[in-house]
């Protein structure tokens, strides 16, 4: 009895227990369908064991709008706990779980597979490639990052959950203050994703260096992948931060160092100071991309080519850069003095000269366009004013001395996701909208896209707004209670109801999906919104090869000019197509992982050394097999591009 | 698979070539997990706690050696990729082996180091600095122990196979690797253990 | 349009909350640090205001201008490049934006951490002011007196604090004196404060530092110098000595109402300046780990005491 003891959650709650069973019912209910309409052999061909981009790029949508619920879970919960002085609702212990999860869920294991999501799919249609340039190590940072999800995911359930916020700052995180297996969970679980992510960010450098179609020069690429270049060469800069980062923590938890400690020389501050050299960067990892969906749906709904692209280019250039130049705002207040405090000040606000470049830009490709409303487009006109009132507050919160008022206080948090929320979230949902066509050959319903739309920029600005104020009012973050006498009731309860209003939104998303599956036109053309790149040159949805010829490039928007100018993109005649075979091994890996994870949160070393043995097997075999992929015919591309042809 | 004769073997295929472009973006990382290390290590080189400081545990003659071993074992690789060029298998083969043992040899004086410092009281809990010391030590013995294994595993398959674009791509990228982890070898040499015992 | 009117709300309450009825608290500053900070947040709030109503105009304006709807049929929009001019204006007005707002901030910068402005000839007050789950110790050494969780403080004196924590970070912060600071195991932080006028102000630990967090609170008031004198007096006359015993027994998480005490914990643990700063950890290592012990006996006394 005493080994299973450490499984138990140490501050179970009625509602951990519902959703045990919730999670034990959902687990048998999907086995048993799969049994049941015999999709098992269905299910590890064309997904598990895939190595297509497009397969990849929809399994991370798929997980990102499933964390984006969990993490959407955390948020009512703590909104509901607020939304009342003295709330009786949830207490501490379990609060510091919500927030410490949420900040997780929604940074790690949401934004950013949604991101990692909508690069896999669009990038190498993008650039007119079968693949990216390594399809297998993609499909292991996928099952990566999966695992590393469901491991952080099952920490409330078994053994108990982080509680020491999602930056987890040393010596509260140690075991001196953290008893539990919680923050375990958190070293390891983000450690597995977070290798994903970097193998990611190898992949698609090469694959945007080495595999863009003839005659696309680097400044001949859409902006989106652009923006994809870019965030991938941060993540390969600060993701190898994080490792050694999450390594020294592991080692504090379970091995006993005092890297962090508060004795034997231990600097807690050294994990601050680590934690936003990574932490820092990854803001821009998941916005840049963000800026380059708006940057393709404000084109095409404006139907105007985009405004200053160099600029463009430069100006997320200089972002990457400044980006690793930063990272100490996050803490102005630590003491180190007057200087440093000044220079990371103005490198801070200076961040802000090419954001507003981008911007400016976004409103110039608006000028004397054509401008067409369409759902993708209303987020990402909504975006422009919420995400400007998320960027100057952070020009605010940049002024250090100001800083030691608005630090640790709701106004931060109001910031950031005032920041991330249309920085980010809408661009996720803009860019969900607008290549959905393109994924599965319909389109979602125009009219429950717009009202959706409407009710989450609103619902933004009712749960954010107030908190500027009950910031400046003296309301510190992550209290999970507050007395009436602070007067902080009435701004959190107009959050709550913001929150409340959120909920109702994504709902009508999940709404949206079901009526379109139902009920949307499949007889739609391969290019449903007159787009301007390369992607909507080939069919909806797309064949496995992509392109059946490699388009031929001479301008940023090649496409558009063979639609307006009668400029021919695909010459010649079908030849064999060499395409990657499907693999079991970078699930199975990951599934091994997962174990080597578990075992080493609940530190059970025999397990762990297994599994480390297994880890490596599976590279030793990967090393030794040979894998020369295979040719798809002219005959079958013939045969395919007909019927393809035909369905419209 | 279009192989383009005009290069070298390890560069003939596009598949090659992107797996060498993709390597060397892997070094780049590989650069900031050490730069990272580094930076932590001098952060902490001073926080003994109630531990012994660099000056009082380092040894120079372990460190010369391995350090002798690892820059004698980057050359033999050079060799060895020179020999697989001109198209020398057995040649190249001889190399291989040799720059394996080579790096054995010095994870067995850098295994004997750390059981010095653990026997001298600098285990991995003593203080900041040891934990640091050792873990930063530990990556890069770690690195050539994958190494060993990785090398292993290509010269088996060179002498299975042959000198094709596949196994010549291998050899040439675990080369790379190899030099890399000279290179930080060198930093370690200089700024752990010249600096600490100065 | 329903978003602009729903934008144009959220401006006027932010209007109608910085002139409204009752002030904001880290906008009602009743010192010169705070009041500084108070200065440069309207400043800046300002100047952002202006931006983001320039934005909103543009973007109204392309929006009405250039809708589909409004346009003839066979309008096709003209290809644009893009302007040097125009896109330097884009970049130079920015930074024209930046450099000034930096100019502000360092001066704030060396401002707030400094004696208070008007205060450089008066002798600081100092007081060390150390957290402990989930508790602050505020020890006066010159008075030779200490308190747990509230502090009284003369007006018209510069105040001295110096920051530590034995335990988890905390964020010692007293909103309408000043802006925070942490307070750390390893090192002394020194907050710049001073209070214009007498009065009670909330202070609380900002910085997240586990279970007893929301509670993490100490009462401030302020008073006229003779009135402190009093103060003092009488503590030292009624109040019971601190031993290091009893000062162990506070430490031990959890929470605990106001105390006082005559002397000072300082004596006996000194805090972590100077030669017992920093790397030099290794003597306090046997107290360390008898904190430590004590944290896990001492788990259900919390947990009684969150639900009281």
């Amino acid at each position: 009895m005493e080994f299973f003891e450490r499984f138990a959650v140490p501050h179970p709650s009625p509602a951990i227990y519902a959703s045990m069973v919730a999670i034990g019912l959902t687990v048998i209910a999907i086995l048993a369908g799969l049994t049941y309409f015999k999709k098992w052999g269905y299910l590890w061909r064309e997904w598990l064991t895939t190595v297509d981009h497009k397969r990849i790029g929809i399994m991370y949508l798929i997980s990102a709008l499933l964390m984006l619920f969990r993490g959407g879970a955390d948020a009512i919960m703590m909104r509901a706990q607020l939304a009342v002085p003295e709330n009786q609702l949830l207490d501490a212990q379990h609060y510091n779980e919500i927030f410490t999860t949420h900040g997780v869920v929604m940074i790690i294991f949401m934004a950013m597979p949604f991101i990692m999501g909508l690069m896999n799919f669009v990038v190498p249609l993008q650039i007119g490639a079968r693949d990216v340039a390594f399809p297998r190590l993609n499909a292991l940072s996928f099952w990566l990052f999966f695992m590393g999800a469901m491991l952080f995911n099952i920490s409330f359930v078994v053994g108990g959950s982080p509680d020491a916020g999602w930056t987890s700052y040393f010596p509260l995180a140690g075991t001196e203050f953290s008893e539990s297996v919680g923050s375990n969970y958190f070293m390891i679980a983000i450690q597995i994703a977070g290798l994903g992510t970097l193998m990611t960010g190898i992949n698609f450098i090469t694959t945007i260096l080495k595999m863009r179609a003839p005659g696309m020069t680097l400044m001949k690429m859409p902006m989106f992948t652009w923006s994809a270049l870019i965030t991938n060469a941060i993540i390969v800069f600060a993701f190898p931060v994080l490792t050694v980062l999450l390594a020294m923590g592991t080692m504090d938890r379970l091995f006993a160092t005092n890297f962090f400690t508060t004795d034997n020389g231990g600097m807690d501050m050294l994990w601050a100071n680590l934690f936003w050299v990574w932490g820092h960067p990854e803001v821009y990892i998941l916005v840049l991309p963000a800026f380059g969906v708006y940057s393709e749906v404000i084109s095409t709904f404006a139907r105007r080519n985009l405004y200053g692209y160099k600029s463009m280019v430069a100006s997320m250039v200089i972002i990457s850069l400044l980006s690793f130049l930063v990272w100490a705002h996050h803490f102005f207040t630590m003491g180190q003095g007057a200087l440093a405090n000044s220079i990371f000040s103005i490198t801070t606000m200076a961040i802000a000269v090419p954001t507003g470049v981008k911007i400016f830009n976004w409103l110039l490709t608006l000028w004397k366009g054509k401008i067409v409303i369409t759902t993708p487009m209303l987020y990402s006109i909504l975006f422009i004013p919420l995400f400007t009132i998320g960027g100057v507050t952070g020009v605010m919160l940049g002024m250090s001395a100001a800083d030691y008022q608005y630090h640790n206080t709701m106004f931060l948090v109001a910031h950031f996701h005032m920041v991330i929320i249309p920085g980010v979230v809408f661009a996720m949902l803009a860019g969900l909208t607008y290549w959905w066509p393109k994924m599965f050959g319909f389109m979602l319903n125009e009219k429950i896209g717009k009202s959706a739309a409407w009710t989450i920029a609103i619902s933004t600005l009712v749960a954010f707004m107030p908190m500027f104020f009950s910031g400046l009012d003296g309301q510190a973050r992550r209290m999970y209670t507050y007395s009436e006498s602070t007067g902080f009731g009435i701004w959190n309860m107009i959050s709550f109801i913001g929150a409340a209003g959120l909920a109702i939104g994504f709902a009508l998303i999940v709404y949206n999906v079901y009526y379109s599956v139902r009920y949307s036109p499949r007889n739609i053309s391969a290019d449903p919104w007159d787009a301007r790149t390369l992607e909507w040159a080939t069919h909806s949805p797309v064949p496995e090869y992509n392109f059946a010829n490699v388009p031929q490039i001479d301008s940023i928007e090649t496409f558009w000019d063979s639609k307006k100018k009668g400029h021919i993109m695909f010459k010649g005649d079908y030849e064999k197509i060499h395409m990657p075979n499907n693999s079991g091994m970078p699930f199975i890996m990951s599934c091994i992982f997962f174990a080597w994870g578990f075992s080493f949160v609940f530190a059970m070393w025999i397990p762990l050394i297994i599994t480390t043995i297994g880890i490596l097997v599976c590279m030793a075999l990967r090393s030794f097999e040979k894998d020369h992929g295979h040719y798809i015919s002219v005959e079958e591309i013939e045969e395919t591009e007909t019927k393809l042809r035909g369905a419209k | 698979m279009k192989i383009d004769h005009s290069l070298p073997l390890e560069y003939s295929t596009e598949e090659n070539r992107l797996k060498i472009l993709g390597f060397w973006i892997f070094l780049g990382a590989e650069i900031m997990l050490f730069a990272t290390l580094f930076a932590s290590y001098f952060v902490l080189a001073d926080r003994t706690g109630s531990g012994p400081a660099g000056s009082e545990i380092f040894e120079l003659t372990p460190v010369l050696i391995e350090t002798i071993l690892l820059l004698t074992s980057s050359f033999t690789i050079g060799l060895g990729i020179h020999a697989m060029r001109i198209g020398n298998k057995k040649a190249m083969m001889t190399f291989f082996a040799v720059t394996l043992l080579l790096g054995l040899a010095f994870l067995g004086f850098e295994i004997f180091e750390f059981f010095h410092y653990v026997h001298v009281g600098a285990g991995l809990q003593t203080s900041a600095f040891t934990a640091m010391l050792l873990t930063t030590l530990g990556t890069h013995g770690a690195h050539v122990t994958f190494g060993f294994f990785w090398g292993l595993a290509i010269l088996l398959q060179v002498k299975k196979r042959g000198l094709t674009p596949e196994t010549t791509n291998k050899s040439f990228i675990f080369s790379l690797y190899w030099h890399f982890l000279d290179v930080v070898w060198i930093f370690i040499f200089s700024f752990v253990y010249l600096k600490g015992m100065m | 349009m329903k978003f602009k009117w729903t934008l144009l709300s959220a401006i006027f309450t932010i209007a109608m909350m910085l002139t409204g009825c009752e002030p904001l608290t880290v906008l009602d500053p009743k010192g010169p640090q705070a009041e500084r900070q108070a200065n440069d947040i309207i400043l800046s709030a300002g100047i952002m205001m202006f931006i983001v109503l320039v934005v909103f105009g543009l973007l109204a304006f392309m929006l009405i201008k250039y809708r589909a709807s409004k346009q003839s049929k066979d309008y096709e929009p003209p290809h644009i490049e893009g302007n040097v001019i125009v896109e330097a204006i884009c970049v130079g007005i920015p930074v024209l934006i930046v450099a000034f707002l930096s100019f502000v901030s360092v001066q704030s910068n060396y401002i707030v951490e400094a004696t208070p402005k008007g205060y450089e000839d008066k002798e600081p007050l100092v007081v060390y002011a150390s957290s402990s789950n989930w508790k602050w110790h505020f020890s006066y050494p010159e008075e030779d007196i200490e308190t747990v969780n509230y502090l009284y403080i003369p007006t018209d004196r510069p105040l001295e604090f110096k920051l530590y924590s034995y335990g988890p970070i905390t964020s010692f912060w007293i909103p309408q004196l000043g802006g925070q600071k942490y307070a750390m195991a390893d090192m002394v932080n020194t907050l710049h404060l001073a209070a214009d006028v007498p009065g009670e102000f909330m202070g609380r630990n900002a910085n997240f530092s586990g279970k007893g967090f929301a509670e993490n609170t100490f009462n401030v008031t302020a008073m006229p110098e003779d009135e402190f004198d009093d103060w003092v007096k009488e503590v030292k006359e009624t109040a019971k000595p601190l031993t290091e015993e009893k000062f162990n027994e506070l430490l031990e998480p959890g929470h605990l109402g106001q105390m006082t005490f005559t002397g000072t914990h300082l004596e006996f643990l000194p805090p972590p300046e100077g030669e017992n700063g920093g790397h030099n950890h290794g003597s306090t290592d046997s107290d360390s780990h008898e904190e430590h012990s004590d944290s896990e006996n001492s788990e259900e006394e919390h947990t009684n005491h969150s639900h009281h």
